[in-house]
């Protein structure tokens, strides 16, 4: 939410996995995926068909996440689909870019990391959220 | 009020049980989200799971908060000018899948409003400690600077795409 000046109000369309934090940022028809993490195999499978089914519906131009699992998702399918990527990795990788932002790496147009000191050839820094 | 969360992902018993034992030794009342642990607090009410409107309408009344190193969290006292106290997570002690709640603290330790405890004895220290309201934060060019990058790389592609919906017409 705090990109959300970043996006076009317009074309820009939401989704997260706790529909109450769409309530409270005053945002209007969220998609909602299942959470998930690696440890939890069967419902990272039902987060990964979500996200499959999300993306082949809305057919985004870009996608923009800062993860985890279930933005990972949306980030690769929505790659294979034809968008252009955005993956944020998250602040709280502030020693080694997370486990999901290595595997978001070859499905990401622009990969950001939020920590100066973590920048390198293909992990731009572009500032931080915090 | 005093507000002890420890998020919404893990449990945090060994956060919870210390922040139990100093409770009394407040002047203020203590409210905790306690997560899925097993530890029961008795000096201070709590609740395991707490929905993100009221746990804002919370974050907006208390006087300070004491909680795990989440950015959730952090986000919400740095919006609502609260004093922070951390207490990371360990992986050793099996409290989260690898230590970047430690690395969290030491990357934001002396930012305005954060303060960081890694073990009882700080903790203890700083819950006694009177923590200033931090000053209002007018700017953040680092904010701005990220929300620049990703407008202008969506305004890039609209324009590729638009250029390539005209070619198909």
């Amino acid at each position: 939410m705090l990109l959300r000046p970043a996006f076009d109000e317009g074309c820009v369309v939401f989704a997260t996995t706790n529909r109450e934090l769409a309530v409270r940022d005053g945002v209007d028809g969220v998609h909602l995926l299942p959470d998930a993490n690696r440890d939890e195999p069967m419902r990272a499978l039902a987060s990964m068909i979500a996200s499959a089914r999300l993306m082949r519906r809305v057919r985004p131009h870009v996608v923009v996440t800062t993860g985890a699992l279930p933005g990972l998702f949306c980030l690769i399918f929505g790659r294979l689909l034809g968008a252009r990527t955005i993956w944020i990795d998250s602040i709280a990788a502030s020693d080694r870019p997370s486990l999901s932002g290595a595997l978001a790496r070859p499905f990401a147009t622009r990969w950001y990391t939020q920590w100066e000191h973590l920048q390198s050839p293909g992990r731009d820094y572009e500032g931080a959220l915090l | 009020m005093i507000l002890v969360t420890v998020g919404t992902q893990l449990p945090f018993d060994r956060f919870v049980k210390i922040m139990d034992h100093l409770a009394p030794t407040l002047d203020e009342e203590v409210f905790a989200q306690t997560g899925r642990g097993h530890y029961q607090p008795v000096h201070m009410r709590s609740q395991q799971v707490i929905g993100p409107i009221e746990f804002e309408r919370l974050i907006q009344q208390c006087s300070r908060i004491i909680s795990h190193a989440g950015i959730g969290t952090i986000v919400m006292a740095q919006k609502h000018r609260k004093p922070l106290i951390l207490f990371p997570r360990l992986g050793a002690l099996d409290e989260h899948r690898n230590d970047h709640q430690l690395a969290t603290v030491r990357a934001l330790r002396g930012r305005p409003g954060i303060h960081c405890a890694c073990n009882e004895a700080e903790l203890e220290a700083l819950v006694a400690a009177h923590l200033p309201t931090p000053e209002p934060v007018s700017d953040l060019p680092e904010r701005d600077r990220l929300r620049r990058a990703v407008a202008g790389f969506i305004g890039e592609q609209h324009r590729l795409f638009d250029a390539k919906d005209s070619r198909l017409v």
